[in-house]
């Protein structure tokens, strides 16, 4: 129980602190938002992704085989098992192209924008 | 009925992938054979190439056939145990394994570079046939809608294999 408390709390404080950072700011930047990326059928859906730095990829594996979303340039590397889920932060802004390491015909594309 | 699955396997899975079936088609519990059947091909060739191959672009490719092949075959099993479905041994799935049979023996006496390019060669023309067989045969007759869902989603996984295999076999040449 008290892990769960503590778990919870370093969430929300984190929040705060990025709420005020952005009111502080000149520009008034939206709040992370997360961007839900479907695996089915061998496919990435949707294929291409905008987002903006700080914003959240949900993976979700809907098929029966092992996928992975690796990014070619390195800045991430999910391993989803069949029905899986993942969870990338995207830190730097920038084109980023993703494939499937086990299955190089499956790709994807993320614009990431600067925050703001 | 009978003479003319006789002729389609004398003359290869070619034919299969080419030849409409003379009506009415290949049943559910046939299909399940014969999926069944194409995967545990794939697995066995894929574990002869981890065992022969050094190649590492090679073994990655054999792994990825062994994992997705056993992920679907075990879903097709569970599958036909949900359904009640026994799959029944045809002439198809007899070819599909005589043929690769004879295959692994061939590249059983190659090594090095030369089973590196004959043992993708091979996955190449194989999916190509087996590809052909479940988009013109297997799935337009399978009854059972889950089946036909498990069929179509091989068929992408096959379509997928088949152009790692190329891109593979490019690489090799």
């Amino acid at each position: 129980m008290v892990f769960t408390t503590a778990r919870r709390r370093a969430p929300i404080l984190a929040i705060g602190a990025a709420l005020t950072l952005a009111a502080c700011g000149p520009n008034h930047a939206p709040a992370p938002a997360v961007h839900t990326v479907v695996i089915d059928q061998l496919a990435f859906s949707p294929k291409a992704t905008t987002a903006n730095v700080g914003d959240v990829v949900v993976w979700v594996n809907k098929d029966i085989l092992r996928h992975s979303a690796t990014d070619g340039g390195g800045a991430f590397d999910v391993d989803l098992p069949a029905g899986a889920t993942g969870k990338t932060v995207l830190k730097q802004a920038g084109s980023i192209k993703y494939a499937c390491r086990y299955h190089p015909g499956m790709t994807g594309t993320i614009s990431v924008a600067e925050k703001g | 009925m009978k003479r003319t699955l006789f002729a389609l396997t004398g003359a290869g899975l070619i034919a299969l992938a080419g030849a409409a079936w003379a009506a009415p088609g290949p049943t559910d519990p046939q299909i399940a054979h014969i999926a069944y059947t194409a995967g545990t091909i794939d697995v066995a060739a894929g574990k002869q190439a981890l065992a022969k191959s050094h190649n590492p672009k090679v073994r990655e490719f054999a792994q990825e056939m062994v994992r997705d092949h056993t992920a679907v075959n075990d879903k097709a099993l569970a599958l036909v145990k949900k359904l009640g479905v026994t799959p029944q041994p045809n002439p198809t799935s007899a070819a599909l394994q005589s043929q690769a049979t004879a295959e692994r023996a061939k590249l059983g006496k190659l090594s090095g570079a030369a089973f590196d390019r004959a043992y993708v060669a091979n996955e190449v023309a194989y999916h190509k046939t087996v590809n052909g067989a479940l988009e013109q045969t297997l799935i337009p007759s399978a009854q059972n809608g889950e089946l036909k869902s498990l069929l179509q989603t091989g068929l992408k996984l096959f379509q997928e294999h088949q152009a790692h295999a190329e891109q593979l076999a490019g690489g090799l040449r």
